[in-house]
């Protein structure tokens, strides 16, 4: 920052500049917040009266088994979401970084996923999957032909094959961001020294790549945890609850169930877990993760 | 590298993961031009009787209405969240230490994790008690509030860049500060404007639990609602419901043909950070 206590003074009229943003977001963004918490403590349909009840929601979420169970669903899938998409976006996004023959066809085929909302992937892949007439049955192939969609163990796995079909694509890109920054002069001396390409890999790529690992795992974690618009149209939840989510499960009771209060619970439950968990990938980074990657640039 | 080993891993994960991306948008471009009853007699991977029926029933079915109803909440929410988030971020780089400044810009970055899934209950509440349920606005605004927080962030970074002897020099010349940010500032964050008015575009024309809770009309669904809902009423007609898939990707897509370098250098430049 070059503006002292000076140029302070003399700018000081810019702050109304800040005024349009500031007030659309606290309308929609700060005061919701606010309002799901008083929300929580209150009993609201959706369209009538809203009356306060205390911790009644509260005690009946926190004591409903349901609870329990999307949340471990939505861990689940958090889980095995990072643990697909992680190491394949290492491997595309180092690929990709080093490539400048296929670039310009793999940009427009590769990143097609970025541009498809969740709707238009779900419903694709509903039609695909389908164990009638979808890809594997009229292709004749026996591995294919499952139920994808209706076994609820196959329904979390097809979920999270599903998500990161959308969002591996992304999660290369920003790694091959990181790629392209790493100087090329510690590939060069690790050359000298005779170092293969694996051992460059982990002794040099890895570990620059550490601030964008951090980056990606929080977007793969508080993505999960706020998960809608693909499970909603791919599963609705189902089948029997296997793929109710946190988000979705708010959803139902609050929208469909007419149950404003519990479903208020559940979305603080989600920013809550959110921003723990997303502060739990930071710490895991340490907090040397900025020094080291400005030594390295 | 040139006398180095081929990244055969990474060769061999980046092209299986290209088919995998592949088949499913192959078959589902290939599948829209079947007609139903090609649909479950033909081989699925291979084009046969093409027809455009799937097409014109879908057209026929209000696509078009849809296609502008997102064109207008797009554009609606995208351009007025750009405008007030670069005069914001410029606030934020430009005009000191300001006590109000330093909170907003707190204020901003805590919105990074705000999700909106976890708001949409009193956002609900609030837009039927401001009268606009069932409206374009009803999904503009929020849209907007949301887009802010990020794009403050990006856009705040990229004028940071811009070297003070700019700025210096157009006070010399007499330029007032609102001049000094459309005359200066404006043109040199281009690109992160550029990046910033895609990606947000991207997330307001693909959104789906803001149309899903805030509005029911069907004259007023935006794409990703009207493909949910047409597959609700058309559900066994794969074929159309597939052609009506590639129709609302299709202007993304051209418009990624044409603006990918953009998108892609500003996601990686606005996210590896």
């Amino acid at each position: 920052m070059t503006s002292g206590s000076v140029s302070a003074r003399q700018h000081g009229s810019l702050a109304w500049l800040v005024l349009p943003a500031l007030v659309i977001f606290t309308a929609f963004g700060v005061i919701p917040l606010i309002g799901v918490l008083l929300l929580s403590f209150t009993s609201w349909n959706g369209i009538g009266e809203i009356t306060p009840i205390g911790f009644e929601n509260w005690v009946s979420v926190l004591t409903d088994p349901g609870l329990v169970h999307s949340l471990g669903v939505t861990f689940l899938i958090m889980a095995l979401s990072w643990l697909v998409q992680t190491p394949m976006s290492i491997l595309v996004g180092v690929f990709i970084a080093g490539q400048q023959r296929y670039r310009t066809v793999l940009a427009v085929l590769y990143f097609t996923p970025l541009l498809l909302s969740s709707a238009a992937i779900a419903i694709t892949y509903k039609a695909l999957l389908d164990p009638n007439f979808g890809l594997g049955a009229s292709l004749g192939i026996p591995l294919l032909v499952q139920n994808w969609l209706g076994d609820p163990v196959l329904a979390i796995a097809t979920v999270v094959f599903v998500v990161s079909w959308q969002f591996i694509p992304f999660h290369s890109l920003i790694y091959q961001g990181a790629v392209r920054q790493i100087p090329a002069s510690l590939y060069e001396a690790a050359r000298i020294d005779g170092a293969g390409r694996v051992r460059q890999f982990f002794s040099i790529t890895l570990p620059q790549l550490k601030y964008t690992l951090i980056t990606s795992s929080t977007m793969i974690v508080a993505g999960s945890m706020t998960l809608f618009d693909l499970i909603f149209v791919l599963t609705m939840g189902g089948p029997s609850d296997a793929t109710r989510v946190l988000a979705l499960d708010m959803y139902l009771r609050g929208f469909r169930g007419n149950m404003m209060g519990p479903a208020s619970v559940i979305a603080l439950i989600i920013v809550v877990v959110a921003v723990l968990l997303a502060m739990g990938v930071q710490r895991m980074g340490g907090k040397d993760a900025n020094e080291s990657r400005l030594e390295g640039a | 590298m040139s006398a180095e080993r081929p990244n055969y891993l990474g060769s061999f994960a980046s092209f299986l993961w290209l088919g995998i991306i592949i088949i499913p948008v192959y078959w589902v471009v290939i599948t829209s031009f079947k007609p139903q009853s090609a649909y479950y007699t033909s081989n699925p991977m291979l084009p046969a009787e093409p027809t455009l029926e799937n097409y014109q029933a879908v057209i026929e079915a209000d696509f078009l209405t849809y296609f502008l109803n997102s064109v207008i909440v797009t554009l609606g929410a995208t351009v007025p969240a750009v405008l007030v988030s670069f005069m914001a971020a410029f606030a934020i780089v430009r005009g000191g230490r300001g006590r109000f400044l330093r909170f907003s810009n707190t204020v901003f970055l805590m919105g990074l994790a705000c999700p909106l899934q976890a708001v949409i209950i009193p956002v609900y509440l609030i837009i039927i008690r401001l009268s606009l349920y069932d409206s374009h606005l009803a999904l503009i605004l929020p849209s907007i509030a949301f887009a802010i927080p990020l794009s403050v962030l990006i856009l705040a970074n990229f004028i940071r860049d811009v070297p003070n002897e700019l700025f210096e020099s157009m006070r010399m010349d007499g330029a007032t500060e609102w001049g000094t940010m459309w005359r200066l500032a404006f043109p040199l964050t281009q690109p992160a404007l550029i990046t910033v008015a895609i990606y947000q575009g991207l997330q307001v024309w693909n959104a789906f639990l803001l149309p899903l809770v805030l509005t029911q009309s069907p004259e007023l669904r935006v794409l990703p609602l009207a493909l949910w809902a047409f597959q609700g009423e058309y559900g066994i007609n794969v074929p159309a419901v597939l052609a009506s898939v590639v129709l609302a990707t299709l202007p993304i897509l051209a418009l990624y043909v044409i603006g990918r370098r953009h998108l892609l250098a500003g996601m990686t430049a606005g996210f590896s950070k």
